[in-house]
């Protein structure tokens, strides 16, 4: 393949984002050679090096700056963004890696724009075409169709690769190089904007990312009544409460319950879609749920076509029968 | 204050999936017969946002900016008709072969030739490609400091900035940000309002300011694409459900409670 390649990995509380080993089964896809393969990481003193043992690349880079766990956090991004940037000067890799979380969407298109790269994001897939390019499959249309885009040019070729979509390396019995650069001179503050507070809300109930079950309300409902419905059958079901994006728009539910394209994405064992259509975006944020079991009154919608069981009907009769009947199960 | 806001046209999201196809040899979406596009809604968040600040009193003329050919004028006039001035159209068929950078490059260009922005507003992803690379790179391009996924924003108390409030995982962050700025919004900041038939009217009677790449000093751009797209297609998909139809609705809703436990699914 032509030129090297530099993971930018992302450091969470003093170790590795889980991003980062499936960062390295992506290179290993387009690349044999772990001698070909770096892995940059910008560190402060909370950074405890241990994390990297066994990851299967040749290097591993530290640039090391008092803020950098700060900058991490701060949903700005602008100082890892400079010292991954002056790293891609030094070692002049190929190919860039990053995942596409909140800070590898910024740092990826940042980067992109200042070497006049191309950026392919959010990639499913990898490849290398006849060419020695990287060829990336990535969904597009909200999931309703996947595009192959492959790199043309000499130009650095920087790819964003979607969370969860490689499993993880393996751990191998290889110590990589560990090369630590001083950094602290660094500073593109400048201009940059200012974090002044982070504020955790609290969810409700059970995480969505973690459910075994979840039940979630949409469009079909039609106000925020139903939902109380539904936090009923969570209770009886120890589910987590979702809703598509048009639920959470209209003000029924709190964002944060929101599943999709741009909002959670869940792997439940069984998911439960009360008036959800199944727009191609909504279903980008649970394919990974096993088994789906919709409920929606039109027989032509969407996410009968993902389901595993279906009832086609006003969610205002099934659902009160279907919870009583569930009651009863226990 | 100036705000520029990016907007793009869209094919409609809310068509069913049965009716979204593509050409697979022209590395194309083929829009529904009768089905006009859409600004693309989180663009309208935008304006939203752009709104909010002259509601909250900031004084400030809007102007809205796209990239694109074939445009439907009265879909692209939809911000206009609930309260921004103007509407920016580079309207290039060259704009096709463009990638996000060219993009990103194009409206850096097209702004600066407006007079520039103190804000530049736009949403946080396109529906049609998804790729949320254009503001970032706007950003750059502009030399201005950057924030994603705003759900509020209001204007610091000096004046000479931004007190913003971000999408965070689990949460939400709180960021000053001078200005210039860039923005990406998304849907947490709340839709965007209806026009009322004034507006429309005002809006009808609008005229967009309209550039060609070439007007821009930029035909060139599209020679240098870095990526290019090889493949699209609908990925096969095999439906496997299993419909419970009981005597009634409630009874099928019974009937599901039952089937479910036995498949030990609850």
């Amino acid at each position: 393949m032509s030129g090297n390649i530099l993971i930018f990995g992302e450091v969470l509380n003093g170790g590795l984002h889980p991003t980062v080993w499936q960062l390295v089964s992506a290179a290993n896809q387009v690349c044999d050679d772990v001698s070909d393969v770096a892995l940059c990481l910008t560190v402060d003193g909370s950074f405890d090096a241990a994390c990297v043992e066994g990851i299967g690349v040749g290097k591993v880079v530290l640039l090391e700056h008092s803020d950098a766990s700060a900058d991490s956090g701060s949903g700005v991004y602008s100082l890892i963004t400079g010292l991954v940037s002056e790293e891609v000067n030094r070692s002049g890799p190929g190919v860039v890696l990053v995942a596409k979380t909140d800070a590898g969407s910024v740092v990826s298109a940042r980067l992109a724009a200042r070497f006049g790269a191309g950026l392919a994001s959010d990639c499913i897939d990898l490849a290398l075409n006849a060419e020695g390019r990287v060829a990336v499959t990535r969904p597009v249309h909200g999931g309703s169709a996947l595009a192959v885009y492959e790199f043309a040019g000499d130009g650095l070729q920087v790819v964003s690769v979607r969370p969860g979509a490689f499993d993880p390396a393996e751990s191998v019995s290889d110590v990589s190089e560990i090369e630590r650069i001083d950094m602290s001179g660094f500073d593109e503050s400048g201009t940059a904007p200012v974090l002044i507070e982070t504020v955790l809300e609290d969810s409700e109930g059970i995480p969505l990312e973690q459910a075994d079950v979840v039940v979630s309300g949409g469009r079909g409902l039609g106000g925020p009544e139903p939902f109380e419905q539904l936090r009923e059958l969570c209770g009886l079901l120890n589910a987590a409460l979702g809703a598509s994006r048009a639920a959470c728009d209209a003000g029924w539910i709190d964002h944060s319950h929101q599943v999709g394209l741009t909002g959670k994405s869940i792997s439940p064992t069984t998911y439960i879609t009360v008036g959800i259509s199944g727009a191609s975006q909504h279903m980008a944020g649970c394919s990974s749920a096993r088994n789906i079991v919709a409920i929606d009154k039109d027989r032509e919608a969407n996410i009968f076509s993902h389901a595993r069981y279906g009832v086609v009907g006003d969610w205002a009769k099934v659902l009160p029968a279907f919870t009583a009947a569930v009651a009863e199960l226990d | 204050m100036k705000i520029a806001v990016c907007a793009k046209q869209v094919p409609d999201t809310d068509i069913p999936a049965s009716q979204f196809k593509v050409d697979e040899a022209d590395l194309r979406v083929i829009p529904p017969a009768g089905v006009p596009p859409i600004v693309n809604g989180f663009d309208m968040n935008a304006v939203e946002a752009a709104l909010r600040l002259r509601d909250s009193g900031v004084e400030c003329e809007i102007v809205i900016f796209s990239v694109g050919t074939d445009f439907a004028l009265d879909v692209m006039k939809k911000p206009l008709a609930i309260g921004a001035d103007r509407l920016v159209l580079v309207d290039d068929e060259a704009s096709e072969a463009l990638d996000t950078l060219g993009t990103a490059r194009v409206l850096a260009g097209a702004i600066d030739r407006d007079g520039g922005a103190d804000l530049v507003l736009a949403g946080r992803q396109a529906s049609d490609w998804d790729q949320a690379h254009v503001p970032i790179m706007l950003s750059e391009l502009m030399s201005a400091p950057l924030v994603t996924l705003v759900r509020g924003l209001t204007v610091s108390g000096d004046g000479n900035g931004f007190e913003v409030e971000r999408v965070a995982e689990g949460g939400f962050q709180r960021v000053k940000c001078p200005k210039p700025a860039v923005m990406t919004v998304t849907n947490e900041l709340g839709e965007a309002r209806y026009a009322n038939l004034r507006g429309i009217m005002a809006a009808s009677r609008k005229q967009p300011e309209t550039m060609s790449l070439s007007d821009l000093g930029l035909g060139d751009l599209v020679d240098g694409k870095a990526l290019e797209m090889t493949r699209l297609f609908v990925p096969a998909s095999e439906s496997n459900v299993e419909m419970i139809e009981g005597e009634d609705e409630a009874d099928s809703g019974r009937m599901l409670a039952l089937k479910l436990r036995e498949a030990k699914l609850i």
